[in-house]
């Protein structure tokens, strides 16, 4: 069994983001892998370990596959010091300001060309939010979708999955025949924390960085003029207006339930 | 006239508040033709609970697949309602499922996608909120036909005294689409309180609750709020994963938001700063949550808020 794990690295979500020309500023930032990512690499090391215990060579692999600049080689080698055994970056200058459907295009192409059976996911990344790669991937890639997952049961001998897709739609068990993209969400595991031996083993864990012309896409169907969809104008959201704070001195509450009722909030 | 078309969104046998929503947005644009995906003989229920909203058209698909074979099924059918009616744009309420059949729909019918919308405009562009409310962006999708996510609670519904013409239209959902079996659905657990995203008020608690939400709940049920948390909360395990506001949760933007015991770390502000009126309980002075707040109390919430409580109750008696 073959796992990819689409990953991204984003700007750290404890940190302020800034917008530059329409575009998140990612330069200002420390960048981070997704934490998102981290829920989907943990579920699969847990499926795929058990398998391959007691193994040589191990017969099931998992690949992080990214796309970015240079430095997600970074987040990558995070994810591969958990545990995951190989990473593909498709890194290429076209790339940069690239929607929701050309990075679709781009992880399906890689996915494609390297003949998994399933893929994981995070439900989103952290900066941009939108949650819908795992579904467009699907789409690109003709593949089930089991996404939102709360939990995963793989049957590696009949090639199959069980997923609880847990939403505010409520919960809904549902299953599909390899090949697959699953989404997990975060209440699903607890993800490890690399160990020294992890980390000291991922530093020779093999990244193969390709360009859009390895993976047979054009620069055209990239970037920002491949997009579909373009940003007409953003603006800092204005300042809020300095508000009363008071120290509660006994009738703290008192004057909380004045302020409610006079503002008419409650 | 240009038609724009909007799924309506249901549990099986009830409508969500958001069709009246969409149908008013759509209405700036053109005719609003609301899509309903049903089973076979449950369209017509779902459309009569829609009378009174500003829907021109609706459109019935009752087919049973959809339900049980999930997005891409709906994708499908959403895609043959497409081919026909030939939209200027297709609008779908923002939600785990919403966003999903928005994303792989673009992508079926070639047209760029947008999600999270809190406007649209008769010109079909947008404005988000985006990086948890630090900016406003404005955006336009510039191949295919448009297909927007809008968030719930983004406008007032409008009412309208015409009812809209029903008319059923079949599908047929191909294989490629049915590779998925959903064996067992469960409605969501809901307690007697409002939904997170959709509450006009929310009150979350976070670290300074210790793990006790008794008081955060006594204050939400009287004065009828939707209750979230923090991070730190849910990770703890003191309150459900579905109910956590932040960069990695829900975004709400509510009326009023009350903040018991979180320090608002920039992972929370992301996903509550855009609330209207922010009221903020904290003991440290220092708690960055207050930079926020229109009304900060520094004290103690197990003090502060059955307080608050008690006055409440006496002023309204």
């Amino acid at each position: 069994m073959k796992i990819a794990i689409c990953v991204k690295q984003v700007p750290d979500s404890w940190a302020e983001k800034k917008m530059v020309n329409g575009r998140l500023d990612r330069e200002s930032v420390d960048a981070v892998l997704n934490d998102l990512d981290e829920y989907a690499i943990e579920e699969a090391l847990r499926i795929v370990e058990p398998l391959n215990e007691g193994k040589e060579s191990p017969e099931h692999t998992i690949t992080l596959i990214s796309m970015g600049p240079e430095r997600t080689t970074e987040a990558i080698r995070k994810g591969l010091s958990m545990g995951a055994d190989g990473g593909v970056l498709v890194s290429d200058p076209a790339l940069a300001g690239s929607d929701a459907v050309a990075t679709a295009k781009v992880l399906s192409k890689v996915i494609q060309d390297g003949g998994f059976d399933l893929v994981f996911c995070g439900t989103e990344s952290t900066d941009a939010r939108m949650s819908v790669i795992p579904a467009m991937l699907a789409e690109s890639l003709g593949w089930a979708q089991l996404t939102f997952a709360g939990s995963v049961k793989v049957h590696a001998g009949a090639k199959s999955v069980e997923i609880a897709r847990m939403t505010e739609s409520g919960v809904e068990t549902m299953s599909a025949a390899f090949p697959c993209v699953v989404s997990v969400i975060e209440k699903i595991n607890e993800p490890r924390y690399p160990s020294f031996k992890g980390i000291m083993a991922a530093k020779k864990k093999p990244i193969d960085t390709k360009a859009l012309a390895d993976i047979g896409v054009s620069s055209g169907e990239v970037g920002t003029t491949g997009a579909w969809s373009e940003v007409l104008e953003a603006q800092p959201r204005p300042p809020r207006d300095k508000g009363v704070k008071l120290e509660d001195s006994g009738d703290g509450g008192t004057k909380l339930a004045d302020y409610l009722l006079e503002k008419r909030l409650v | 006239m240009a038609n724009i078309l909007f799924l309506v969104d249901h549990d099986g046998s009830k409508v969500a508040k958001t069709p009246g929503e969409l149908a008013t947005f759509a209405k700036r644009a053109g005719s609003a033709i609301g899509v309903i995906l049903a089973n076979n003989g449950a369209g017509d229920a779902l459309a009569a609970q829609l009378s009174g909203t500003e829907i021109d058209r609706l459109i019935v698909v009752e087919n049973d697949e959809i339900s049980k074979h999930g997005i891409a099924a709906a994708v499908s059918a959403l895609a043959q309602v497409v081919a026909k009616e030939k939209p200027e744009a297709l609008l779908v309420a923002s939600s785990a499922r919403g966003k999903e059949i928005a994303g792989r729909l673009a992508l079926r019918i070639a047209g760029g996608v947008i999600t999270d919308a809190t406007d649209f405009r008769s010109d079909l562009s947008t404005t988000q909120s985006v990086f948890g409310g630090s900016f406003t962006v404005n955006a336009k999708v510039k191949v295919g036909t448009p297909v927007i996510t809008i968030r719930p609670s983004s406008i007032e519904a409008g009412v309208a005294s015409a009812a809209a013409s029903i008319e059923k239209f079949e599908v047929s959902i191909e294989a490629k689409d049915k590779t998925v079996t959903i064996s067992n659905s469960q409605p969501p657990v809901k307690g007697g309180r409002p939904d997170l995203t959709e509450a006009k008020i929310v009150i979350s608690g976070g670290r300074g609750t210790n793990g006790n939400f008794a008081e955060v709940e006594a204050m939400a049920d009287l004065i009828g709020a939707a209750v979230g948390a923090s991070r730190a909360a849910t990770d703890a395990g003191w309150y459900p994963h579905t109910h956590q506001v932040g960069q990695t949760g829900k975004t709400v933007s509510p009326q009023l938001y009350i903040a018991c015991g979180i320090s608002g770390a920039i992972q929370h502000r992301a996903g509550m700063q855009t609330s209207k009126t922010i009221v903020a309980i904290n003991k440290d002075p220092e708690a960055p949550i207050f930079d926020l707040a229109d009304f900060g109390v520094v004290g103690d919430l197990f003090a502060v808020l059955p307080q608050a409580r008690e006055a409440l109750k006496a002023k309204r008696a």
